[in-house]
């Protein structure tokens, strides 16, 4: 997967966590602020913001790192 | 290798629905399929020669062919059947990740890669054709692609059934989106497009699954108190892997003999090791170290795929205490085939819910992109290649792997219509590889292991091991008392006369390859070279450190998967 100019695959899970923990993480805070009517078991421990916010994490590290531009900087 | 029996349907679909999506759990649904067809719009321009569509160039690190062989076999079929079998047997369902995987996986990298990566086959029946001739290469091959396009077709239908359980979405809507996507993705990029898209498809199933054990054990009070719960609730021996095999008398139906030999060699060696679904991805490994390590990185994760999976189902006994068995269509949110999507819809608000249920569907597109892959290549170099159009250019046969991908998604969807009209045919899914892939690995073994196995005797013990596998099913279905012979046991449930099922057509197929294989005249050893253990060159490691071997690796997944074995004992 090493190829000259290819976009390691590790960049698009990146990207996939980074967008997916973003959603996760905002629609955690909103409720948050808007709990909902109907709530989930355990929804006191308010998985979405810190689970979200794991994925956001780890999302952006692996973006950035495997971005298909700062491999092209390496590469030079 | 999966409990499809009992998870599907045998009536027509409910309309009713577990939940709504919110619009934050629908924009990560769809983030999800414009990322994945993005992909294969991205790796299009990399999949113009054969080897670069079939084989991914043969240019992946260890670790991508490692997760991508793990991925594919992690269908959402597999997430929820074997959760709801934990639910069924308890923690016996746990021998399918462990016994039934790991030493298989381990042997595959070890011992059977080589063979596979020297001979520089395109696929299983190609190594047939190398080894024996080409009547057991064509019988492998037209076996192997009806086998796949089949079970494809029963993905499918089985991931429109549950979300239009869980997300109440019309049953065409979810195949047709899911077959298209699959279709381009894979057509466009090949196998290099699905196994990027397994990789990411293995991240999100465990994002998406991996807050519901979590948060069940939080719920439950911690391990022990579950254990406790499940006691009280079940009975001790759905909290111990082996102190009950002792007999028949336990939640699955199932003595250790079977487990051993059953499930932890034939079934699982056979699919490990000759399912051409999940040998095509280590193919694709760049070299022969990478080859080797691939499975062994994928048992490495694969011992931990229960703590997704089997614990669930497990604090589905405790928390969600009186499902039923009914099948998923006729028992709905009360039904225990739909335990993992229950405690996903227990724990998760909006937003996680969009990540799990994207989980479920990258779990079966995952599955249904690798059946059609092996289809194409098989289909491609096996059977039109081999049988109707021989020395056709590259590019011909790179067409030929694009249309036959669309073709398959084709024959996938009318499988799947078929099997909603006649929803019977579910009860032959599991039979399905007992028929056809327990004899293969007979052949395949004795092929690679004994120089002086011939093509006469592989292909006849190929065929009547098949045939004899189909017989049985077929008496069992006529005489539901015949289990007391064909499974030892009268008690045996369908997943243990499933067990036993591969291991008679195994031995049967081994015992005819022999006995043919004696009075027939074998190859010249010379012309064995790349395909037989003792008469093969394998290039040695000399100046790798002991942390870049192989069977170092291999060693340590071996010793921790003793230790899991002990503590669960």
């Amino acid at each position: 997967m090493e190829a000259e100019n290819a976009i390691s695959i590790w960049f698009f899970v990146g990207l996939a966590l980074l967008v997916n923990g973003a959603l996760i993480l905002a629609a955690g805070i909103y409720e948050l602020f808007q709990p909902p009517t109907h709530q989930v078991v355990l929804s006191r421990l308010h998985a979405s913001v810190w689970w979200g916010a794991i994925l956001l994490g780890v999302g952006l590290f692996y973006f950035f790192r495997f971005h298909p531009r700062r491999a092209r900087s390496r590469r030079d | 290798m999966t409990p499809t029996v009992a998870l599907l349907a045998t009536t027509a679909s409910t309309s009713s629905r577990l939940v709504r999506l919110s619009p934050v759990d629908l924009a990560i649904v769809v983030f999800y399929f414009v990322l994945v067809l993005a992909i294969g719009f991205y790796l299009k321009r990399r999949s113009s020669t054969g080897e670069d569509f079939f084989m991914a160039g043969r240019e992946m690190t260890a670790w991508i062919a490692g997760l991508s062989f793990m991925s594919a076999n992690l269908g959402a079929l597999e997430l929820m059947g074997w959760s709801a079998a934990a639910y069924e047997y308890g923690i016996l369902a746990t021998h399918a990740y462990w016994i039934a995987a790991i030493p298989a996986m381990l042997f595959l990298g070890v011992f059977m890669m080589p063979f596979y990566y020297i001979s520089k086959t395109h696929s299983v029946p190609g190594y047939l054709r190398l080894r024996f001739n080409e009547p057991t290469r064509a019988l492998s091959a037209i076996s192997f692609a009806f086998m796949t396009v089949l079970m494809s077709g029963i993905n499918m239908y089985a991931m429109a059934l549950l979300l239009n359980i869980v997300v109440g979405w019309q049953m065409s809507f979810s195949i047709w989106v899911s077959a298209i996507t699959v279709a381009i993705y894979v057509a466009l990029g090949g196998l290099r497009s699905a196994i990027f898209n397994e990789v990411l498809q293995f991240v999100l199933i465990w994002a998406g699954a991996f807050l519901i054990p979590i948060l069940g054990l939080v719920e439950a009070g911690g391990w022990q108190q579950l254990k406790a719960h499940i006691i009280q609730n079940a009975s001790i021996q759905y909290v111990h892997l082996w102190r009950y095999l002792g007999s028949f008398n336990n939640p699955m139906g199932v003595n250790w003999l079977g487990v051993v030999l059953g499930q932890g060699f034939v079934i699982s060696f056979a699919y490990w090791t000759t399912d051409f679904l999940e040998v095509q991805r280590i193919m694709a490994a760049k070299d022969l170290r990478a080859a080797k390590m691939a499975p062994i990185i994928a048992a490495g994760f694969k011992m931990f795929v229960p703590f997704i999976v089997i614990l669930p189902g497990l604090l589905g006994l405790v928390v969600l205490p009186h499902l039923t068995g009914a099948s998923l269509a006729q028992g709905g949110a009360a039904s225990y085939n739909a335990v993992l999507p229950l405690m996903l819809v227990r724990y998760c608000g909006p937003g996680l819910l969009g990540l799990g249920v994207t989980a479920l569907i990258a779990g079966f597109m995952s599955g249904m992109a690798g059946n059609v892959s092996a289809f194409a290549t098989v289909w491609t170099y096996d059977i039109y290649g081999a049988l109707i159009k021989k020395n056709a250019t590259d590019k011909h046969y790179v067409d030929m792997g694009r249309w036959c991908t669309i073709l398959g998604v084709l024959i996938s969807i009318g499988t799947a219509y078929f099997v909603m009209q006649f929803l019977s045919i579910m009860d032959y899914v599991q039979a399905l590889f007992s028929i056809f892939i327990a004899p293969l690995f007979g052949t395949v073994i004795l092929g690679m292991l004994w120089k002086r196995t011939t093509g006469k005797g592989a292909f006849w013990g190929l065929l009547i091991g098949t045939v004899a596998a189909a017989g049985m099913f077929g008496w069992e279905r006529q005489d539901p008392s015949a289990v007391r012979y064909l499974a030892l046991s009268i008690h045996a449930r369908p997943l243990a006369a499933d067990i036993y099922r591969a291991l008679w057509s195994w031995i049967i197929c081994v015992v005819v390859t022999v006995a043919i294989s004696l009075f027939t005249q074998p190859r010249p050893v010379q012309e064995l070279n790349g395909l037989v253990y003792g008469v093969t060159d394998i290039p040695k490691e000399e100046g790798a450190s002991i942390f870049q071997r192989p069977a170092f690796w291999a060693t340590v997944v071996g010793i921790v998967f003793v230790i899991l074995n002990i503590i669960f004992w």
